[in-house]
């Protein structure tokens, strides 16, 4: 029987169970246990399918394994209707992949989104992610009524309340509390530009224990950002994930510059797709050299790459770029006692009698 | 249709969002003078004055505020339920027009720069969302200065500014359409009632 070692992040009775508890920790799960070793988290957004098929999502997560260490479930991103985040973590969880449920504010009040709380920490997800969310004209169903109860910040509170106060936003006790590692959205691409790293200090003083930035195309202005974080001692309160990701072409960076609430992209980097021969490549490339730009700045624990529909090239970019520097992410492979389901499973298939009524007689020699 | 020859695989890569935006002119009823988040569209030259004089307006605020509070034993002797229904009338009034006051009847204005935070649309009570267009406006509504923007240069003038640092609660909905000076001066006699035992 083929032992493979045990992997550090993995709970030796089951893939999909939770982690040991560690001192400090406040989830039981592989990101957080990630970014607080010190390690330089790749987390990655999946593309939610247009279906009621549990083996899109599947498929879809399967193109990240063993690349990265957190998997994204969006909420409806854009406004546009997908599979909920609740139902993709609800897969994803069973496969034993480290989702990070996002929330919106957009679709839900604060009733329904405690009640997804706990629905969530009790599934098995260990990183929820709080958003406000892209407002309603954005996306495929403009005439939908926006419910914003919540905002972000609040929205963090109230998980945090829940989790380390054991107990609802109106006060009422919770008996086990959702354990929980709490991310939220930072935006350093938008005005205003003096208030955004208060902003992130806001955020982490309701609650936030990572941040996920905006598709960063400008590496200069994050660095202005950046140095202002550092000198408010932010980076050492939260782990800091910068979001990357390939350009398909420079009409499609036009279409986003145009369309998408909230993504900058400098006239230079469109002129630089412009100017290639192979605007795909080329747009694979710049994230390359974004990332290794970006690794550099201090106080940034990791990426988030977010490759919409072209979610094939995150393997090679994560490779490419060296950001794991030789280190191997979790990923779903066969345990210990596989190897004996797969060997029985044959036996059986063989066509050989296995029903107890035909062994007994066997046995008996008629 | 723009393009005049699309090709096979650019037909099959439409999505129904761009379906819906490019029907959407054509088959959306557009009421007079009402954008989609359902806002009678208007100028907005009173709110950005307010924000321009953000300083002068604090300092009014909390001249404001002790009269009211002054007038505790007035408040009480008509009894702050019958006093509701008047003084509504006036705040409302007089807020709409200076800051386009939604009655949410929990004012945070001095902490938000004299810019109201019930005008974004999407409510935020806590700083600006990441959609913020690069020229300062409104993500869902392009002709709008972003009212976070206004919150964060308002309270740049201001002499306690740094209120808008503070994390602010979620909105209570039970509260809305209620007299946020009334309450506010309510709870500051109670505070100074129960100072005064204390003493």
């Amino acid at each position: 029987m083929i032992r493979r070692p045990p992997h550090p992040d993995e709970n030796p009775h089951g893939v999909h169970l939770p982690l040991d508890p560690l001192p400090g920790h406040s989830s039981r799960g592989r990101l957080e246990r990630i970014l607080r070793r010190g390690e330089f988290a790749v987390t990655a957004e999946l593309n939610p399918p247009d279906s009621a098929n549990a083996q899109d999502v599947y498929d879809r997560a399967a193109v990240f394994d063993g690349w990265v260490d957190g998997i994204n479930a969006v909420d409806a991103s854009g406004a546009n209707c997908h599979m909920s985040s609740m139902g993709i973590c609800a897969l994803l969880t069973r496969m034993g992949y480290a989702p990070i449920m996002q929330i919106a504010c957009r679709d839900r009040n604060r009733i329904a989104i405690q009640g997804d709380v706990l629905g969530a920490a009790a599934m098995g997800v260990c990183n929820i992610l709080c958003l406000t969310g892209d407002g309603v004209q954005a996306g495929d169903q403009p005439g939908a009524k926006p419910v914003f109860d919540l905002d972000s910040m609040s929205l963090l509170e109230t998980i945090r309340i829940m989790r380390d106060e054991e107990r609802f936003l109106s006060g009422r006790k919770l008996t086990t509390p959702p354990a929980v590692f709490l991310g939220a959205a930072i935006n350093p691409f938008a005005p205003p530009y003096d208030f955004r790293p208060h902003r992130l200090a806001k955020k982490i003083a309701a609650g936030a224990q990572f941040v996920q930035s905006q598709y960063c195309f400008d590496v200069p202005m994050l660095k202005e950002y950046m140095k202002r974080v550092r000198d408010m001692g932010l980076h050492e309160k939260c782990f800091i994930l910068i979001g990357v990701g390939p350009l398909a072409s420079a009409r499609t960076a036009r279409w986003i510059r145009n369309n998408v609430p909230g993504v900058h992209i400098p006239d230079s980097v469109i002129a630089r797709l412009e100017g290639a021969q192979d605007q795909k490549k080329e747009g694979k490339r710049l994230c390359i050299d974004i990332i290794n730009e970006v690794k550099e700045i201090e106080g940034i624990s990791g990426i988030h790459v977010m490759a919409y529909r072209q979610e094939e090239l995150v393997a090679e970019i994560v490779h490419e770029s060296g950001v794991l520097r030789g280190r191997r992410p979790w990923r779903r492979e066969p345990g210990p006692d596989d190897a004996v389901v797969a060997e029985r499973l044959e036996h059986i298939l063989e066509g050989q009698n296995e029903k107890p009524v035909e062994l007994v007689k066997d046995a008996a020699g008629e | 249709m723009p393009k005049s020859n699309p090709s096979q695989k650019g037909e099959t890569r439409l999505t129904q969002a761009s379906l819906v935006r490019r029907e959407r002119d054509r088959t959306a009823y557009h009421p007079a003078d009402v954008s989609p988040q359902r806002r009678v569209q208007r100028r907005y030259t009173m709110r950005l004055w307010s924000v321009r004089h953000a300083r002068f307006l604090e300092w009014f605020y909390a001249r404001f505020a002790d009269v009211f509070l002054a007038l505790h034993p007035v408040w009480n002797a008509v009894g702050y339920a019958r006093a509701e229904k008047p003084v509504k009338f006036v705040e409302k009034r007089v807020k709409g027009f200076m800051f386009d006051c939604r009655m949410c009847g929990q004012c945070i204005l001095s902490s938000t720069g004299m810019s109201c935070p019930m005008n974004c649309p999407k409510q935020l009570r806590n700083g600006p969302c990441g959609g913020v267009r690069a020229n300062g406006n409104c993500e869902v509504e392009p002709d709008m200065p972003c009212v976070w923007v206004k919150a964060w240069e308002g309270s740049r003038r201001m002499r306690n500014g740094d209120a808008i640092l503070a994390v602010q609660k979620p909105v209570d909905q039970s509260l809305r359409e209620t007299s946020a000076w009334l309450r506010v001066t309510a709870l500051a006699a109670a505070e100074r009632e129960k100072e005064r035992e204390n003493a």
